[in-house]
């Protein structure tokens, strides 16, 4: 089993899901979060006082996936997220080692 | 004549004996010059500028502040509300309009004594005395609200209850006692129509003295403390503006032709102020921002408060550009170029508005707008602008350095700021143990 991290543009979020949707995905979680990578960010100026953000808000996704579909999940995801633009963000991946569904109890490959 | 039934003449008795009683009434009111309509149009006025303490001002002021301490923020607001309420009904008002001292007012009328349903005052002879109590009040209050914005974030709540509450008689009393008490400068010819001197130039030097005596924002030009929510600030600039419809409509103390004057120039001032504040910064930042356009806004309102009962609707137009323009510089170049932290802009808006009104009233004021009572440069009367230059200093010595001793004296007693962890968790936790979610 793997872990899917992506680090996406939010304005790409709804594209994504419902790629995933027609990719098989049956679930996911999503956070809204600060990053920043080689796209650097913006100034604000109140009265006169300039402040330089450097964290733009990004969208993190987990999606928990079998060996078999992994592939395919990520590849869905990069060509969907994929602006061209600096900023497009990341996909991480990661070893999962149990899973559970807590209404059942039904475990690993079955729980996702 | 013939009735039709009895109780049609029942109709008929009681509604005699209620034009009688009513004409008794009206005969009691009339004869302490009480005016329905002036009566009337002062309470509305007094609830106007109420809401321009809370919300208004409140709202302008937190969303302006970091999450951390907009609670905090408004709670200053809150406390110089209730706090300089009682002050003012129990011994402020009459210090400041009871008798003619030339430095400072009687004790006459001390907790209201002596204020009964047909007492006027000579100040304002078409309104019960209790009214322009209740009216100068919400004026003392805003005062000591508008001080607070130099000080946010940093300011031990402890040490701004005994700021307020002391601040209060010792700086604000005085001052408005001379310019509308009968005091001294009035004496001297001294034209300030709704609080130029005594609300705004008096706030915006004791926030600078309050600024550079508390010192900078810890991470002030090197860290992020922008606004938590400016939509916030701009609902308080609407209330504020609406507001002072009464806080200077109501400074002619009746319903007349002289309130409507002094709210159109009002009105035309703040819109004029907004748009150059957008203008110039449009110019040199490449981008108009809302915060400027509502400083512009409030610079506006500062700088026609002054001259708006003296003055003609285009004189408003011309103030207001002057008061967008000039405090624009003031909250940006001349900030920068002396490095006080006044946080919220109180000395470059509401300070140098307030000078720059009152020096403006000695020369636009119009003879036809006040019957005759005040005349300016404009119509060949030069004398009014030294007179309103001594009007100006002397409040800003007052002001200045009355506060500045206060100040340290308090601190004397509980340290004026928060300490150093207290200012990075931020005032809300710190002080009130609340916290915005």
């Amino acid at each position: 089993m793997k872990l899917i991290i992506a680090i996406i543009k939010p304005s790409k979020l709804d594209e994504v899901r419902e790629a995933l949707g027609h990719a098989g995905v049956q679930g996911m979680t999503v956070t809204e979060v600060k990053g920043y990578g080689r796209q650097k960010g913006h100034t604000e100026i109140y009265r006169g006082a300039e402040y330089t953000v450097d964290f733009l808000p990004k969208i993190r996704m987990e999606i928990a996936v079998d060996d078999p579909q992994a592939e395919r999940v990520i590849e869905t995801i990069r060509s969907v997220a994929n602006t061209g633009q600096i900023g497009d963000g990341k996909i991480f991946v990661m070893p999962i080692e149990h899973a559970m569904r807590i209404r059942t109890g039904e475990t690993d490959a079955q729980a996702l | 004549m013939k009735l039709k039934s009895p109780r049609a003449g029942a109709l008929w008795w009681l509604t005699t004996a209620a034009a009688l009683m009513s004409a008794t009434a009206a005969h009691a009111e009339a004869a302490s010059g009480i005016d329905a309509a002036d009566t009337a149009w002062m309470i509305s006025a007094t609830a106007l500028v109420l809401m321009m303490s809370i919300p208004g001002l409140a709202l302008f002021y937190c969303g302006m502040v970091r999450k951390k301490n907009v609670l905090a923020t408004m709670a200053q607001t809150l406390l110089c509300v209730c706090a300089g309420s009682i002050l003012w009904a129990a011994a402020c008002y009459s210090l400041t309009f009871s008798g003619d001292g030339a430095l400072i007012g009687s004790l006459d009328h001390m907790f209201l004594s002596g204020i009964g349903m047909q007492t006027t005052s000579p100040l304002a002879k078409t309104i019960p005395e209790l009214l322009f109590v209740a009216y100068q009040m919400t004026f003392a209050v805003i005062t000591v609200a508008l001080v607070a914005g130099s000080v946010v974030d940093r300011m031990r709540f402890s040490a701004f209850v005994c700021f307020a509450v002391l601040w209060l008689p010792i700086v604000y009393v005085p001052i408005a006692h001379w310019v509308w008490g009968n005091g001294w400068l009035m004496n001297a010819g001294v034209l300030d129509f709704a609080g130029g001197t005594v609300v705004h130039l008096n706030a915006g030097v004791a926030g600078l003295i309050g600024a550079l005596v508390l010192g900078r924002r810890s991470g002030y030009g090197s860290e992020n403390l922008s606004p938590f929510d400016l939509s916030l600030a701009v609902i308080g600039t609407g209330l504020l503006w609406v507001g002072w419809f009464g806080f200077n409509g109501g400074s002619a103390l009746g319903a007349g032709s002289r309130a409507v004057f002094a709210i159109v120039a009002t009105h035309l001032a703040a819109s004029a102020g907004a748009l150059t504040w957008m203008a110039l910064e449009w110019w040199s930042r490449g981008k108009p921002s809302v915060l400027g356009m509502i400083s512009g806004a409030v610079a506006g309102l500062g700088t026609i408060t002054p001259a708006s009962g003296f003055v003609l609707p285009w004189h408003g137009i011309v103030i207001g550009i002057i008061a967008g323009a000039v405090c624009f510089w003031a909250c940006t170049a001349l900030k920068r170029a002396f490095g006080y932290d006044d946080s919220l802009d109180v000395f470059g808006v509401h300070g140098v508005g307030g000078a720059i009104g009152t020096l403006l009233t000695g020369v636009f004021a119009t003879a036809a707008v006040s019957a005759g009572a005040a005349s300016g440069l404009i119509e060949g009367h030069s004398a009014q602008v030294p007179i309103q230059l001594l009007g100006i200093v002397a409040t800003v010595a007052w002001s200045g350095g009355a506060t500045f001793v206060l100040l340290k004296l308090i601190g004397l007693f509980v340290p004026l700021r928060v300490g150093k962890e207290q200012e990075f968790e931020g005032l809300d936790l710190s002080q009130h143990g609340e916290a915005l979610q």
